[in-house]
């Protein structure tokens, strides 16, 4: 199905085959392995980003992937404005976008008839588009590309962990290859391996939550079509009738098409592709198509109790899963990568206490929370559990098409966005504030002296930086703290656009963390001020 | 508490006559459904989360308070 060749190791232009190579380690002598600051299990997009973010910040990074292939089929496909923001601190976001399908319009029709549309970026100003539409392969084949750039990454395929032991300054991996086993001793572990992680297997964490009993069909189709790059989604169309359906562009003219199945559907039988002809067919009124990939799935919404057991750290879907509605689960593993990685630097350089980390389990645990609820509210509206809750569906979709607020309780998917932290690091707000990021906040993006407000974000190098507006009086902050000045003997704000998104007054400033979150905000900052907000995001009592 | 619970109408049985005739000539589930209607756009007039949330309390406790005396009866 996919147009995948085995000799070149490429899918669709992206290089997908990896060879396994011996290492080093490999021949150190029983008991004398080698040590590591940081081992990083799965070599998926969150892995390879984490890697990447450690490794800009000088940090030598070890990661193991079990397989020595990019897994097949698209899978994840919408990425997020945040994640696109992420990707462009660690130098990969231009190749994304040039890539993907950019898009920020959704229109959900219920029958034969439209009932809305939205806009999830409505304004002008912002560097990157509410989403991008790319099959996950990609962004994992430009990941690898962008790790083989960086000498301080050692990149190990068909490296499986076998066992983990904690020790007390430090985790014993022992690792299976094609040659035989070999340990290693790491100060940290992630793991990023994926919903059914084995290292969260082994150090014997639960992993409980809802199971969806409904049944859904992902078929992503090649043809050719006038459709815009929007985001459609139906409720009981008459092609696919009292079922939900979803159509989305990806590129290379493929089309994600999912399709509700009965919680009583043989999975074998729809899966074949000559059963999923038709169903599709029914859909798009022909079949001038070809299949791309065809996946059947259930999904569970659960999450681990503590994301860090001991020396091991757990990232993405093997720390959270949700449904797939609303395009939570890649994009909300990134945002663990980047919450993780510049508190895992500072704790290794000891320029922050251990205890730093807690932070990372209480911010990341909150947002799978949210996602959680959200994407479990979604799955509930499309597939109602009870009579009941059926007719009040029935009721919001009949309300919808002459009401406003009808509109707006019809729940085809909330999209990602990123969750407002409530956090030990945050100063909380002592001025008065009508708008603007509020602490725990991600930093909003604004258009500055030709350039965007992430850019120069990503200039001041990415770590604790201090975004202040207005003449300088806020004097200069402490050594080892960026600084980005708007507006006089400073940066050009032309459009006004970055003052009045940050609610900004001459004088205002802003402490943002190295992950672009803002810590601390101020309308007459002191560098008393500034200094405490300083320790309290970087967790230094 | 958010909740109003004293006699808002000046007519109170303008209001229940105004609800018991919009489900005259309704089957059940006709009936079923126009009270899911006018729950939803009730709720969105009131537009404030917490006196949804005491007003979905106090009539879910009429339901479980008669569903007990009903065991109790038949015990």
């Amino acid at each position: 199905m996919a147009q995948a060749s085995s000799e070149t190791g490429t899918v669709s232009g992206a290089k997908t085959q990896f060879g396994y190579r011996r290492h080093a380690d490999q021949d150190r002598a029983a008991g004398d392995m080698a040590e590591h600051p940081v081992v990083v299990v799965g070599a998926g997009p969150v892995g390879l980003s984490l890697a990447v973010d450690l490794a800009q910040r000088g940090q030598q990074v070890v990661l193991l992937d079990d397989a020595d292939r990019i897994g097949e089929g698209s899978r994840a496909i919408c990425f997020s404005k945040r994640s696109l923001e992420y990707w462009d601190r660690l130098g990969v976001g231009d190749r994304m976008v040039d890539k993907g399908v950019v898009w920020s319009v959704g229109r959900i029709f219920h029958g034969p008839s439209e009932l809305y549309q939205f806009n999830l970026l409505p304004e002008q100003g912002h560097k990157r588009p509410a989403f991008i539409n790319l099959q996950q392969f990609y962004a994992e084949a430009y990941l690898v590309d962008r790790v083989e750039q960086l000498p301080a990454i050692s990149l190990r395929w068909r490296n499986k962990v076998t066992a983990l032991e904690q020790r007390n300054d430090g985790v014993l991996v022992s690792i299976a290859t094609p040659e035989g086993s070999y340990q290693l001793l790491a100060a940290y572990v992630v793991a990023c391996d994926g919903a059914r992680s084995s290292l969260r297997r082994m150090v014997g964490a639960e992993f409980a939550g809802q199971v969806f009993e409904d049944q859904f069909l992902i078929a992503d189709v090649k043809m050719t079509a006038e459709f815009p790059t929007e985001r459609w989604f139906w409720f009981d169309p008459p092609f696919h009738a009292g079922r939900s359906a979803l159509l989305h562009k990806q590129p290379n003219d493929i089309w994600r098409i999912d399709l509700q199945l009965r919680p009583d559907a043989d999975p074998v039988a729809e899966k074949r592709p000559e059963n999923v002809r038709p169903r599709i067919a029914r859909m798009l009124g022909h079949d001038k198509f070809e299949f791309e990939w065809i996946s059947l799935y259930k999904f569970q919404c659960r999450r681990m109790d503590k994301f860090i057991h001991g020396r091991v750290i757990f990232a993405g879907d093997a720390a959270h899963q949700v449904s797939p509605f609303g395009a939570r689960g890649a994009n909300s593993g990134l945002e663990d990568a980047e919450n993780l990685a510049w508190k895992l630097d500072r704790v290794l350089r000891r320029q922050s206490p251990a205890d730093l980390l807690d932070s990372y389990h209480i911010e990341r645990s909150a947002a799978a929370d949210e996602n959680i609820r959200e994407s479990t509210r979604s799955t509930d509206f499309m597939a109602p559990n009870t009579a009941q809750e059926a007719r009040l569906r029935k009721a919001v979709l009949a309300l919808a098409s002459e009401t406003e607020f009808g509109k707006r309780m019809v729940n085809g998917g909330r999209l990602s966005v990123p969750t407002v932290y409530d956090s030990p690091l945050s100063t909380p707000d002592s001025d008065a504030w009508r708008g603007g990021p509020r602490p725990g906040t991600s930093m909003y993006d604004a258009p500055i002296d030709g350039g965007y407000l992430t850019d120069a974000f990503n200039a001041h190098g990415k770590r604790f930086t201090w975004l202040a507006f207005g003449d300088g009086s806020t004097g200069e902050p402490p050594e080892g703290v960026g600084t980005i000045r708007i507006g006089e003997g400073g940066l050009a704000d032309a459009e006004k656009l970055a003052r009045s998104r940050y609610d900004a007054e001459p004088g205002t400033a802003y402490l943002l963390r190295p992950d672009g979150y803002v810590a601390a905000r101020f309308r007459h900052p002191t560098p008393a001020l500034l200094d405490a907000a300083l320790s309290r995001a970087a967790g230094v009592n | 508490m958010a909740l109003s619970t004293s006699s808002n109408f000046a007519k109170p049985d303008d209001a229940f006559r105004a609800i018991v005739e919009a489900h005259r000539g309704l089957s059940d589930a006709q009936s079923a459904d126009l009270d899911a209607a006018l729950v939803l756009i009730l709720a969105n007039h009131i537009g404030d989360i917490a006196v949804l949330r005491e007003a979905v309390a106090l009539a879910k406790r009429r339901v479980i308070d008669l569903q007990q005396q009903q065991q109790q009866q038949q015990q």
